[in-house]
């Protein structure tokens, strides 16, 4: 470590301001991964004052205390004691309280305190907190603490200035605190003296507190009413829903056009050969399989930044705990479930805010059932091909088909949540403990930021893997080529061929031929896929309107109506999907899980088929 | 154990809107430690803000200046007068 360099932890309460902070500092200089072993993610960035030292800054995950409850608080006192292997203990730590709710922080700064560590202590959002009535002696909280105080608003340009200045002046004396070493876990005793301590401090420091108006609490009373409140939360589920199919179709219909015309490109002006199929069939239609759902993931992500910045997620959370907690989820669940409605992978990895490891897990499994954006092709192709287009009570047949989907989807969620719960047994102790921060005008800004980092999450991981995939179905679908003077279709001769013929006597029992076993391959990529290697499979040619709009009447003539339903409950649960797998490998860190999720989901998938295909044989004949 | 007689309220049993001050928190687990670092330490203020249906599980608590979350089983550890 060069002597120019400076190591600087931010530690505070969650919804502190903590993050804005670190980001008010840092800039674009960042960097984003998890700490070794544990999927916690590791945010760091950098600072170079104006005197030219360079600063390393860590986010570490809000806590209350540090003492840990979850899997983030554990990471943030082991790097606060310099326990973590892979991370030099810092040299400063940066105590970031928020303005308008102090108590808890300056008790956490007590705590840290005894760390032995210099430290800093921000007091962030002091605009709104002065605006409701809050005054402090800082000198005197200077004094008291034994640490330099100063202030921030960290989501105002320049809001951080004051911080910037210390830790210039900082860079010019050096510091000779050493570490207490014979640190240990607070007992409640200790964490009552604190509270104590906290109280006679901000008394000795003339602290006004913010003032908190009666409307808020008015607000909270109905929306946090068990009729009223799940009320408001159903509309605007409803509404984030309409948003995101109908906001989204276009951005994705010019996604679709413009890989399609790359594709088309990329055909024309190569030679024919392995590498323009490589090239247009599996990199260019692979990462275009991946970005045309960003408008919807983008769309979604805004809605649930937007909630969260204004204080409304936790609310939701706390309204669903009773229903979610009847088969064994946390409230907390919400919030990832409703991110794998767009797609899976951003909802797995928003389980990282769960405390309970078990919680997370249950989660994480059932993530999947959730109806992502990837099956509506399957559904839109399928639904059209069997569904009349019709009036039944005043409701149109095929969106009540689809409506049912997405309520099979929820309603086998449940019942696996519900089987898990049961297989573990019921000593588990859940933790909600949830804070419910006050409410406010989501930052534009902020917003921004969040959503650029979201996608930038989604595209380089899931892009990664499922182009890798890609590569490897297509290679399966090309090779070998078919013999001359064959009539089929070329990838009847494939190995995804092959391998389709011979799943077909494993799936004939629930109505698929050989053609829907075939396409099922390529369709682990990504479900869509399934749509196009379909067409492929029926050696049908054009852009892929043309392909389902054919496909359509193609399949509508030569399947029965009681496969086409089939297929339709196979999609409900299938795991059709490697890239999901893939995250769920990474996310708990074992082949257990995946693999699990695997056969259960294949096994449901079967089931649900294997019942529909003979239901449906049964009420035509008979 | 031997805890005859009267048991005392816990935050569970609170109304919506009625206000109390936190007695004790009992025991020294994590989840102990937990509400009282959340600010439910003895002698601080209380107010109930909103309970689910049925059997008020979970619970919306004021304390502190903010707000929290609580499941039924939280809320009954920490008794109030």
């Amino acid at each position: 470590m060069s002597a120019a360099e400076s190591r600087i932890a931010l530690i505070g309460l969650p919804n502190c301001g903590k993050t804005a902070l670190f980001n008010r500092v840092t800039g674009s200089r960042q960097k984003v991964a998890n700490y070794p072993g544990v999927t916690v993610e590791r945010k760091e960035g950098y600072h170079r004052s104006a005197s030219g030292r360079r600063y390393r800054l860590l986010d570490l995950p809000g806590t209350y205390s540090l003492t840990p409850t979850t899997l983030d608080e554990a990471i943030t006192r082991d790097v606060a004691l310099g326990r973590l292997a892979s991370e030099p203990r810092p040299d400063t730590i940066v105590l970031v309280a928020d303005a308008t709710h102090l108590p808890l922080s300056l008790r956490l700064a007590l705590e840290v305190k005894r760390l032995g560590l210099p430290m800093i202590v921000v007091l962030n959002m002091t605009d709104l907190a002065r605006k409701r009535g809050y005054s402090i002696d800082r000198e005197r909280l200077s004094k008291e603490l034994g640490a330099p105080v100063v202030e921030t608003i960290a989501v105002a340009r320049g809001g951080a200035d004051a911080l910037i200045r210390y830790l210039d002046e900082l860079s010019s004396e050096t510091t000779t605190l050493t570490p207490n070493s014979e640190w240990r876990e607070p007992s409640a005793e200790d964490v009552q003296q604190t509270h104590i301590e906290a109280t006679r401090i901000l008394a000795a420091c003339g602290y006004r507190e913010p003032a908190r108006s009666d409307f808020m609490t008015s607000v909270d009373r109905f929306l946090l009413h068990p009729f009223f409140g799940l009320l408001v939360l159903g509309v605007l589920l409803f509404f984030v829903f309409q948003a995101v199919f109908s906001w989204a179709s276009l951005p994705m219909d010019l996604i679709d056009a413009g890989v399609a015309a790359l594709g088309e490109w990329v055909r024309g002006s190569m030679p024919d050969g392995p590498l323009r199929s490589l090239l247009a069939d599996g990199i260019i239609a692979g990462v275009g399989s991946v970005i045309v759902f960003l408008p919807q993931i983008i769309i979604l992500f805004a809605f649930i930044l937007a909630l969260e910045d204004s204080g409304y997620l936790p609310r939701a959370a706390y309204l669903l705990d009773r229903v979610m907690g009847s088969v064994g989820l946390s409230g907390r669940a919400f919030i990832p479930l409703l991110s794998s409605f767009a797609c899976a992978i951003p909802g797995i990895m928003a389980t990282r805010t769960i405390p309970s490891v078990r919680d997370r897990l249950a989660t994480i499994m059932v993530a999947p059932l959730m109806t992502c954006s990837a099956r509506l092709p399957v559904y839109a192709l399928l639904i059209a091909a069997f569904i009349p287009d019709r009036d039944l009570g005043g409701f149109n047949l095929q969106g009540l088909v689809l409506f049912a989907l997405y309520f099979a989807g929820v309603a086998g969620a449940l019942l696996v949540a519900w089987t898990l719960k049961k297989f573990r047994g019921g000593n588990d102790t859940h933790l909600l403990m949830l804070e419910l921060p006050d409410y406010q005008w989501p930052r534009l800004g902020n917003l921004a930021y969040g959503l650029w980092e979201r996608a930038r999450l989604f595209l380089g991981r899931a892009g990664g893997i499922i182009l890798a995939l890609m590569v490897v179905l297509w290679f399966l679908s090309t090779y070998p080529a078919p013999p001359v003077g064959a009539t089929g279709a070329p990838i009847e001769y494939s190995f995804a061929g092959q391998l389709g013929r011979a799943l077909a006597v494993v799936l004939a029992p629930i109505g698929f031929n050989w053609q829907i076993s075939v396409a099922l391959i390529p369709g682990l990529a990504a479900r869509e896929v399934a749509v196009g290697a379909l067409g492929t499979v029926y050696a049908l040619s054009g852009d892929e309107t043309a392909v389902s709009t054919a496909l359509s009447s193609v399949i509508a003539s030569q399947w029965s109506l009681a496969t086409g339903l089939a297929l339709l409950a196979w999609y409900v649960f299938a795991p059709q999907c490697l890239a999901t797998l893939a995250v769920v490998k990474r996310e708990t860190n074992s082949w257990r899980y995946p693999l699990i999720m695997t056969v259960y989901l294949f096994g449901l998938a079967y089931l649900a088929a294997f019942a529909t295909y003979r239901l449906a044989l049964w009420f035509s004949v008979g | 154990m031997g805890d005859v007689g009267q048991t005392p309220r816990t935050l569970s049993g609170l109304k919506a809107g009625e206000s109390a001050v936190v007695e004790r928190v009992d025991a020294d687990d994590l989840l102990a430690r937990r509400l009282l670092e959340i600010g439910f330490y003895p002698g601080a203020k209380v107010e109930l803000v909103a309970s689910m249906w049925p059997a008020d599980d979970p619970v919306a608590i004021r304390v502190g200046g903010a707000t929290f979350a609580l499941r039924r089983q939280e809320a009954e550890r920490v008794k109030i007068r």
